[in-house]
């Protein structure tokens, strides 16, 4: 195996113009393989685009990407790829099984295995009473959750859902949040186009801030050490030099009577700076990391103007 | 495998949408009003006596205005029903949980033409076999060579079948649909300045007729057509209206041929490269 096979996805100085429209800047991202990854941005910031691009739909204007170790449009990598469109739409004469049996057999599976996975899936999405209907006479949250079935008929190693739970009502939106934690359990990769930030949090492993085509910022969200923090120090008797070497951790910070505020890279260094501070003979009676939402930092990233 | 399942789809939608149905029901009932025109013609004419020569060439006129009428069906049938495969399901975003399976763009575009190939070739064979099949029972006569014919009129429609989907891999499906009817509109129109040429031996006029059917040679392949299934006489005398006064060469045959092949290859060369 080489070293790039193990990231899920690899996008280079991805853009993409309509026209004369930029669509997507310049998207340069690495998701390994495994992680559950949300995609964060404004309406209109290039997330479906950059998903379409990923999957062949759409051609970059510039820039390179590769799934599962394998350029962009590579035909046979997309047997191993499943996904579920924004506005996922169908021949809407077909039944939910008739849909399943085409798609099945379009990704090349065979009749008698697709005899075994139909059912099983139409079970997973809770569509078993309206296998035989026609999709016309569907809800719109019946057309997601037949979108998802047939994004996983393949068992496939990398899943895009461009926003899986637009449709739902609470309960499906639970369902969708149990089949992503099953397909996380499999080895499968995710990738999660979504604004209901609520979802992205609870699902997701690591998320990237899109914004005018463009990642802005990632972050973990599984990991006890945020990757990026603002601490809240209460402290007495800090020397001058005490207060300039804390520039070692911290470039700028802000002090204001008893409180000093640091903006760190790490939590990791947390502890480190509290034993330089009572080194240094000061009185620590409060650290606190500054937790910021998911929702603070979209708003932050995004702006007033809502991405609009 | 992937041009099969394609295939195989297109025409099942044509079936549940009912569009086949429908067709073939307005086809039925086109071949009932056929049937019954010339059998009152027939009966008027034994009555009177008439010359059986003079008879039999009213009949062929007869069958030959018949097919013609199949022929306009049939150009609208594959215009209308094949204009929004492509750019209906490119528009609506149906297209995208279809190609992004392991299937490459070129399959499946293929696919859906043969299906839709299919589909037309059942229709024109059962309308060309119905009028020829009336014809024959009631006033006896058949057009001279069927199944050459029947090809023409079959290519014609692939012809423009081919044009359609090439058109709806760059424009909408209106605009594609107005482009294609305007195309063979075009050619409609050449053919009869081509007609009018011969007669009054203006050569310019045939021209223009020629020029028009190289720009889209659905037209003159029913006029070659035509010419392949009228009565003898007919051809000789040139004198009827459905009659082929300038036919078109084998060698137009050829170039539809051509032109057919490079349509098909422009729309998947079009549908493998563009944003879907």
């Amino acid at each position: 195996m080489n070293l790039k096979s193990d990231l899920a996805i690899r996008a280079r100085g991805l853009r993409k113009v309509f026209n004369r429209k930029v669509a997507v800047r310049s998207l340069t991202l690495d998701v390994s393989r495994g992680e559950v990854f949300g995609f964060l941005g404004p309406n209109g910031a290039g997330k479906s685009t950059s998903v379409k691009m990923f999957l062949g739909l759409v051609f970059p204007t510039s820039g390179e990407a590769e799934i599962l170790g394998h350029r962009t449009g590579d035909v046979a990598t997309r047997g191993k790829v499943g996904f579920l469109p924004e506005q996922f739409r169908f021949y809407d004469w077909l039944t939910a099984t008739e849909l399943l049996k085409l798609h099945g057999r379009l990704y090349g599976m065979s009749r008698a295995k697709l005899k075994q996975r139909v059912p099983d899936l139409l079970d997973m999405v809770g569509l078993t009473p309206h296998r035989e209907k026609q999709l016309r006479d569907f809800s719109k949250g019946m057309l997601q959750r037949i979108g998802l079935a047939q994004a996983l008929l393949n068992e496939p190693d990398l899943i895009f859902l461009d926003e899986p739970t637009s449709g739902l009502d609470p309960v499906g939106r639970r369902l969708v949040r149990d089949i992503i934690k099953a397909q996380r359990d499999r080895g499968a990769t995710v990738l999660l186009n979504s604004h209901l930030l609520g979802e992205v949090e609870i699902t997701c492993d690591r998320v990237a801030f899109i914004k005018d085509g463009e990642v802005v910022e990632t972050r973990q969200l599984r990991s006890a050490l945020e990757e990026q923090t603002t601490v809240s120090i209460r402290a007495v008797n800090i020397t001058a030099e005490a207060m300039t070497g804390l520039s070692q951790w911290a470039p700028s910070f802000r002090s204001e009577g008893e409180r000093l505020t640091l903006s760190l890279s790490s939590t990791a260094q947390l502890p480190e700076i509290v034993r330089y501070l009572v080194a240094k003979g000061a009185d620590v009676y409060e650290v606190t990391p500054q937790k910021i939402s998911l929702e603070e930092r979209f708003l932050q990233i995004v702006g007033s103007d809502g991405g609009l | 495998m992937g041009i099969w399942t394609m295939a195989l789809v297109t025409f099942r939608e044509a079936a549940r949408k009912k569009m086949l149905w429908m067709a073939l029901a307005a086809g039925g009932a086109f071949l009932m009003l056929f049937g019954t025109g010339l059998h009152f013609q027939a009966k008027s004419f034994t009555a009177r006596g008439m010359n059986p020569v003079l008879r039999r060439e009213i009949a062929f006129t007869m069958l030959t205005m018949g097919l013609y009428a199949v022929d306009m069906l049939a150009v609208l049938m594959t215009i209308l029903t094949s204009v929004d495969t492509i750019s209906g399901e490119i528009a609506s975003g149906t297209i995208q949980a279809v190609a992004t399976k392991p299937v490459p763009r070129w399959q499946l575009l293929l696919g859906k033409w043969f299906g839709f190939v299919g589909m037309l070739t059942t229709y024109i064979a059962i309308m060309v076999g119905g009028v020829n099949a009336i014809a024959y029972v009631i006033a006896g006569v058949t057009a001279r060579h069927v199944v050459s014919g029947l090809l023409l009129m079959w290519m014609e429609s692939v012809v423009l079948l081919s044009v359609t989907f090439a058109l709806a891999t760059y424009f909408s499906t209106m605009t594609s649909g107005v482009i294609a009817l305007g195309l063979h509109g075009l050619a409609f129109l050449g053919g009869w300045i081509e007609q009018f040429g011969a007669v009054t031996q203006t050569q310019s006029a045939v021209n223009v007729g020629v020029v028009a059917s190289l720009l889209m040679p659905s037209e003159a392949l029913w006029r070659r057509a035509a010419f392949e299934m009228q009565s003898p006489l007919t051809n000789a005398l040139r004198g009827s209206p459905f009659s082929t006064l300038s036919v078109p060469s084998i060698g137009m045959v050829f170039y539809a041929a051509l032109y057919l092949t490079i349509a098909l290859a422009v729309a998947i060369r079009r549908f493998s490269q563009r944003d879907l």
